[in-house]
């Protein structure tokens, strides 16, 4: 893909070829030139997608009515293509059908290159896209699936109807939920067994001859392993060439950025700050802190002291909640003073990194309150820490006792601990939300430490009514030196350009 | 007699004898070479040796059938493998750059061990058997030929007499060859019916509907259930074995209140009674009968064998150090009257070989001083023929001869289709 500035429109009569199925099995890469705008949204909406398919798989049966109905609403916010014809004329205002499944088309590539690196981004990614597929697929049409086989090659001859009527007691005996009647109107695959495995393992369907006889509603199993497949051996080529990719300035950080990416508010500016008084800090940790947060707070007080790693999380998240400078400064310097650190020692070393924080030395870059996803997946506690996430980090049996000691009922903590077993960390904290607040549903999907608090205090009316405040979500959390200046400028610019982006981060 | 009095003793004196002048060697790299249409197939299998005193010796390989023989003559393997094709000659493993040597096809196998079926057995246990329980075999090797054949489609199937306790199924279908361990393992899971160990009592529920394969294995063991079971075992012959079959089904019946045996008819018939199960949403019970028909009869096969493509599995005409034994092959024609114990020892084979031989072999010495290389062939084959291991080889070589025409037609589909005359 070459990407220069300009967006080049794409010929009106080559539109229908290109696109004429809502769903596809992305074999070719888009080849037209797009806006690095256009790159960086198609990303991030796509990603958004993906992770509300993560998040509604896990709080829903797949493919249950409510699933179904989640999923199509994220789907109408986010223009993707879902079931219409590319003629359809009921699209309202908005994107049109064949710009829906352009962008569904690119940005799947786009995310090939950011999760093609690791084994568990691999994972993630093809998991979620095979959700996705399954989803998509399962709301098409008889006819639509059929059109969408035969497009792609999938020469699965159908049966006969005269076989069909010899083999319709076998039939009926080995798939199932079948009867005479269906097995004479549905449509049976002759599938070579190798291609259904799943199947044949579990003996679901009816063997003969090396073939495996799979009836119509069936059939989306079996296409999803070659999904699979391709998707799988796709991104270990990607992998082999993203080297050449990455050497691309404009493009690597914001796909290093990506596979780590927080999509919503940054709490970096806060209009309240200064609403919090330094007396307050211990009760709004038991009441109104994350399970992170809180475990800092406790150890701080403890043992008067926090690595490096913990001073970040927590002082940042203390900033983001809306601690001044100067609050900050007291608030580390009365706490170390009363371990082993004397009051000269902290203003040496300690109270610079500090202001740090604060953007007040250095490079002056206001750093961002960490995101969930940064908490989970980066810097790793190790011994003497008390950083990262407790479920994501902690043994299982530790966070247990110290969900006890919080008073949280036994059976809340079992959810939570299956929750963590699913590594859905966010969800496990979210259900912690839940459970200390005595509320059903936290009505909010959980993914930043700072949000925790906003929605805490929100619901136990704690009056600090914080405005959103937008802001480039890709901006890194520490370091803009990826990024030289000119590709700095080029995204101020396009920052003016995504202002009519805002809608992207709203809170649920 | 079959045995002859073998005794492992002699063995040494015994086993050069049988890689010199007994051994099929022809048939046998005629079998692994298949047809040679695979480029350095045979060179780049892997067997494996144990020599005298248990030593092991992995990533054996060869380039030709005469350093094959040569080397066997040589090391007196006591016991040989046969493992997968590797990407490159497994003797030189070692040279070749780590993750790059991989095992990349091999015989769909399966092997069925008599001691798996020790909880169901009352006439042995262990590694005895006897003609009572030996129709567990054939059972098992009715069921899974017909399901092997007609359900996965394959064609070329040797089975082959272990030696001792069981029996083994090499699939050599080219499809076979190259099925994936995923893919093995879903086809021994396919055939799986009796699943659970010390600890399940009930190792076989079946639900509606009844899958078709089910169906068809069923029908073989009521085949022989009646003679098998009901006869030679005797399952319902004391209280303590009824006691056995009634605790397989005790989570299900509340009480039995009686049952009865038909002791003529050739289908048998189970009949329970049972007060009816407390509010469990299973259907349990209705399949009683044939749940206790399967756990007792059908084939358990060990999954593990069949999962990996460079699993390591005795060969034929190897020979058993424990019974003498040679690992023949089983002609399905005459399945029914093998006889485990008929199976020819290698001392009594040796000891035909020592047999006078008739006047017909004289003119055959003076053919042989003519063309020396050749004349080793030929005697080999008239030794042989002279044993009782000729009937055996003969099963081998109809199942050879019938690959080599399933090659031919291949190959002739495809010239035609490449309209190649």
């Amino acid at each position: 893909m070459q990407f220069p500035g300009r967006r080049k429109k794409v010929i009106g009569s080559s539109q229908n070829d290109l696109y004429d199925h809502c769903l596809q099995f992305y074999g070719q890469p888009p080849l037209e030139n797009i806006s690095l705008t256009e790159f960086e949204t198609f990303a991030v909406e796509r990603l958004k997608l993906l992770k509300s398919v993560e998040n509604i798989g896990v709080s829903y049966v797949k493919n249950s009515e409510q699933y179904v109905k989640k999923l199509d609403a994220e789907f109408s916010s986010l223009n993707f293509p879902l079931r219409t014809e590319l003629g359809d004329r009921r699209v309202q205002g908005g994107t049109s059908e064949y710009e829906k499944r352009r962008k569904d088309h690119i940005s799947h590539f786009i995310l090939r290159l950011a999760y093609c690196q690791t084994e568990d981004l691999r994972r993630w990614f093809i998991q979620q896209e095979m959700d996705l597929f399954r989803y998509r697929f399962g709301e098409l049409t008889s006819k639509h699936k059929t059109d969408f086989l035969h497009k792609n090659n999938l020469k699965y001859e159908t049966v006969s109807a005269e076989e069909k009527k010899s083999l319709k007691d076998k039939l009926i005996t080995s798939s199932y939920g079948l009867s005479g009647i269906t097995v004479e109107e549905y449509d049976f695959y002759k599938v070579p067994f190798q291609d259904a495995l799943d199947l044949v393992r579990t003996r679901k369907v009816y063997l003969l001859a090396g073939n495996a006889y799979i009836p119509h509603h069936e059939i989306v199993t079996i296409v999803l392993n070659d999904f699979r497949t391709r998707l799988s051996k796709a991104l270990a080529m990607t992998a082999r060439s993203l080297p050449a990719v990455q050497s691309d300035e404009r493009l690597q950080p914001l796909l290093s950025h990506l596979s780590h990416a927080y999509v919503g508010q940054d709490y970096s500016i806060q209009k309240n700050m200064g609403k919090i008084s330094l007396e307050q800090i211990d009760a709004l940790s038991g009441k109104s802190f994350p399970l992170c947060m809180r475990h800092l707070h406790k150890a701080l007080r403890e043992n008067h002291h926090l690595r490096h790693g913990g001073r970040m999380q927590y002082g940042l998240f203390l900033k983001g909640i809306g601690l001044t400078l100067d609050q900050a400064l007291q608030f580390w310097r009365s706490e170390f003073v009363k371990g082993k650190v004397d009051a000269d020692k902290f203003d040496k070393a300690y109270a610079y990194s500090v202001r740090h924080m604060f953007g007040k030395e250095g490079k002056r870059t206001d750093y961002t309150p960490y995101s969930c996803m940064k908490v989970i997946l980066s810097n790793p506690p190790s011994q003497g820490d008390y950083h990262g996430c407790p479920f994501r980090h902690s043994d299982p049996e530790l966070l247990k006792q110290k969900l006890q000691n919080y008073k949280v009922s036994p059976s809340g903590i079992n959810q939570i601990l299956e929750l963590v077993k699913g590594m859905h960390y966010q969800l496990a904290c979210q259900k912690y939300f839940e459970l200390t607040h005595n509320v059903e549903d936290a009505g909010f999907s959980l993914n930043h430490p700072n949000q925790y608090f906003t929605e805490s205090q929100k619901l136990l009316g704690g009056g600090l009514e914080i405005k959103k405040e937008v802001d480039m979500s890709q901006r890194s959390q520490e370091n803009p030196a990826n990024m030289t200046r000119p590709s700095q400028a080029n995204s101020k610019q396009a920052h003016e350009e995504m202002g009519d982006l805002d809608s992207f981060f709203q809170d649920e | 007699m079959s045995t002859s009095d073998y005794d492992p003793a002699c063995l040494p004196d015994l086993l050069p004898l049988y890689y010199r002048r007994l051994f099929p060697f022809s048939q046998y790299y005629r079998w692994l070479s298949y047809g040679g249409v695979s480029k350095n197939y045979f060179q780049n299998r892997e067997f494996s040796f144990t020599l005298k005193d248990d030593i092991y010796v992995r990533y054996q390989s060869f380039t030709t059938q005469n350093e094959l023989e040569k080397e066997m003559q040589k090391m007196v393997p006591y016991k040989i493998d046969i493992g997968a094709v590797y990407s490159h000659r497994p003797s030189q493993h070692n040279a070749v750059k780590s993750g790059t040597f991989q095992a990349l096809e091999k015989e769909l196998v399966f092997d069925i061990d008599m001691t798996d079926y020790d909880d169901v057995r009352r006439c042995c246990s262990a590694a005895d058997i006897c003609s009572k329980c030996w129709t567990l075999m054939t059972i098992a090797i009715r069921i899974l030929d017909r399901a092997l054949r007609e359900d996965f489609g394959f064609h070329h199937l040797l089975w082959v007499y272990s030696g001792r306790r069981g029996v083994h199924c090499w699939v050599c279908d080219d499809a076979a060859r190259k099925l994936s361990v995923a893919a093995r393992s879903a086809v021994a899971e396919y055939l799986s019916l009796v699943k659970g160990g010390e600890e399940t009592v009930r190792k076989v529920v079946l639900s509606d509907p009844i899958h078709p394969f089910i169906n068809h294995s069923l029908s073989v063991v009521e085949r022989y259930f009646q003679q098998y079971a009901i006869v030679d075992q005797d399952i319902l012959g004391s209280k303590e074995s009824v006691d056995k079959v009634l605790a397989v089904l005790s989570p299900l019946c509340r009480q039995m209140k009686s049952f009865t045996r038909e002791g003529s008819s050739v289908s048998y018939d189970l009949h329970f009674s049972c007060v009816s199960v407390k509010s469990n949403s299973k259907k349990g019970g209705q399949y009683f009968d044939k749940e206790i028909m399967l756990q007792y009869c059908y084939p358990r096969l060990d999954v593990n064998v069949s999962k990996g493509v460079n699993h390591l599995l005795k060969s034929p005409f190897s020979v058993h150090p424990k019974t003498g034994r040679i690992s023949v092959p089983i002609d399905l024609k005459e399945l029914d009257t093998f006889d485990p114990f008929e199976v020819p020892t290698i001392s009594l084979i040796c000891e035909e070989l020592e047999k006078p031989r008739a006047e017909e072999a004289e003119e055959d010495d003076m053919k042989d001083k003519e063309n020396e290389q050749e004349a080793g062939e030929r005697r080999r084959i008239r030794d042989y023929k002279r044993t009782s291991l000729a009937k055996y080889v003969k099963v081998f070589d109809r199942f050879l001869e019938a690959m080599a025409r399933s090659r031919k037609g291949e190959m002739l589909k495809k010239s035609d289709l490449q309209k190649d005359f």
